[in-house]
């Protein structure tokens, strides 16, 4: 059986295209194709986790056995009690996989069995639905529903990471011709821009450009210019490909009649760190400040652990970011660009709050919102530098004879 | 209720013309972050005797003083 990834080349969009066509059509006519779609889904998770990935196709079916029949049963227990320790074990439980995904390699050296790509996505997506189903947000059980929304294909390899609420108003709701024709028009502009990124530049700048500079970086060893240019380099390739992608995604499920939220907002415009994770990868990060930072700052207030407001945001960043560096993975370079944009933030709060004290003295114009943009964009670029583990190679594993 | 939240709303923000700004977007204008806003959460829940659990709050319907009061009215 043939195997094809999602948004790996040209054809898979044609394919897709085609086998979207009834329901594009059915959509502009104000109708719903639900059977259908579920067909189509179906087939092209077939296509991904099919042929030669037949194994990650296994660990996929058992993983979502496990997720839907957890948040069912957690669901039916909140119906009638809501104690914290039971809460607390569902969370653990539903991101068990992953923890074991993610540290079997760290510890066996070999990829875990039950692993699949886009687990931690889905992870995201069950660890959300527990949490507002103990709010009391998700007021119903829909079996079927949770499993489209896990499944939703067109986001199932790396995200946008959607919102169960969200996702469910928009399956259900009856498709208004005028607004689907809105939506097409987004779709097809998201598309087209998804492939100057990620077939275009960042086959330029990851295919045609990295493998050069990685390798004058590696002969130079040590700190060079050619370092500075993987740095450059590397942080363009990861946005365009990383970007492309999600592009892709979203103007797939708009196509669908999904919203699904955009990954990106010209995230090297942004003028501080924290603004800048308001504009990179934003489901993530929306993701973790929703569903980590916000509820470990509530409950440390709540429970009055500690007095100081700023020590409360900094635990909470350090908190958030060394899980989202755990969550890249194991390794020492993914840990410390966690710590690393901890510390950012942290020291972002501090600038913030001292320019805010002294508002006078600070000039505000266009040469400072550009300098402000220049520090921002190097800082980023730095860490993507430490993310990328191109230092890791430098450093400790160079086998290049000098 | 709706001079209680503009009070909660003015120190939490420490600024005091809020009263006179009640469509002002309190992101967009870095006046309410995160931390701030688990603040408010709590603010509204011993003075003003409403819960809001942290799924409830949805960034863009939280964003401007009214937005708030009319919220916190509903509830």
């Amino acid at each position: 059986m043939i195997n094809l990834q999602p948004y790996e080349n040209p054809m898979y969009f044609v394919y897709l295209v085609i086998a979207l066509l009834p329901i594009m059509i059915a959509m502009l006519r104000g109708k719903q194709l639900h059977w259908y779609q579920t067909i189509v889904s179906f087939a092209f998770l077939l296509l991904a986790f099919g042929g030669v990935k037949w194994h990650e196709g296994i660990a996929l079916i058992g993983y979502i056995i496990f997720e839907v029949v957890l948040v069912g049963a957690y669901f039916h227990y909140r119906q009638r009690e809501n104690q914290t320790w039971i809460f607390c074990s569902a969370v653990i439980l539903a991101i068990i996989p992953l923890v074991i995904v993610k540290v079997t390699p760290a510890v066996y050296g070999h990829p875990s069995l039950i692993g699949f790509l886009g687990i931690s996505y889905l992870t995201f997506k069950a660890v959300q639905m527990v949490m507002e189903i103990r709010d009391g947000a998700i007021k119903e059980f829909d079996p079927w529903l949770t499993l489209q929304f896990l499944l939703f294909f067109p986001t199932i390899s790396s995200g946008p990471i959607d919102r169960y609420r969200r996702f469910k108003a928009d399956y259900e709701r009856v498709p208004n011709p005028q607004k689907y024709l809105q939506l097409l028009d987004k779709a097809v502009w998201y598309i087209f821009l998804g492939f100057l990124y990620k077939f275009l530049l960042a086959y330029v700048f990851g295919t045609l450009m990295l493998p050069y500079v990685s390798k004058m970086a590696l002969s130079y060893g040590g700190i060079s210019w050619w370092l500075v240019a993987y740095m450059y380099v590397y942080s363009m390739d990861l946005f365009f490909d990383f970007a492309g992608y999600s592009l892709f995604a979203v103007g797939i499920s708009y196509l669908m009649g999904i919203e699904t939220p955009m990954n990106f907002n010209r995230p090297f415009s942004a003028v501080n760190i924290k603004e800048f994770w308001n504009r990179w990868h934003m489901t993530l990060s929306f993701w973790f400040r929703d569903y980590i930072y916000m509820r470990l700052v509530f409950f440390i207030m709540k429970k009055k652990l500690m007095k100081n407001r700023i020590a409360i945001a900094n635990v909470g960043y350090l908190t958030l970011f060394l899980i989202m560096g755990f969550w890249h993975g194991l390794t020492w370079y993914y840990i410390v660009y966690g710590l690393y944009h901890a510390l950012a933030i942290i020291l972002c709060d501090v600038w913030l709050r001292y320019k805010k004290k002294h508002k006078d003295k600070f000039p505000s114009n266009r040469f400072t919102k550009l300098l402000a943009i220049f520090i921002t964009f190097n800082v980023v670029c730095f860490s993507f530098l430490i993310f990328s583990g191109f230092l890791d190679k430098l450093l400790f594993h160079n086998i290049i004879l000098r | 209720m709706k001079e209680k939240v503009i009070e909660i709303l003015e120190d939490l923000t420490g600024s005091s013309d809020l009263a006179d700004n009640l469509d002002i977007n309190l992101f967009d204008e870095g006046l309410l972050d995160s931390m701030a806003t688990v603040q408010l959460l709590l603010e509204l829940q011993s003075q003003c005797g409403v819960e809001v659990p942290v799924s409830e709050f949805e960034r863009s319907e939280w964003d401007t003083p009214n937005k708030i009061i009319a919220k916190v009215e509903s509830m």
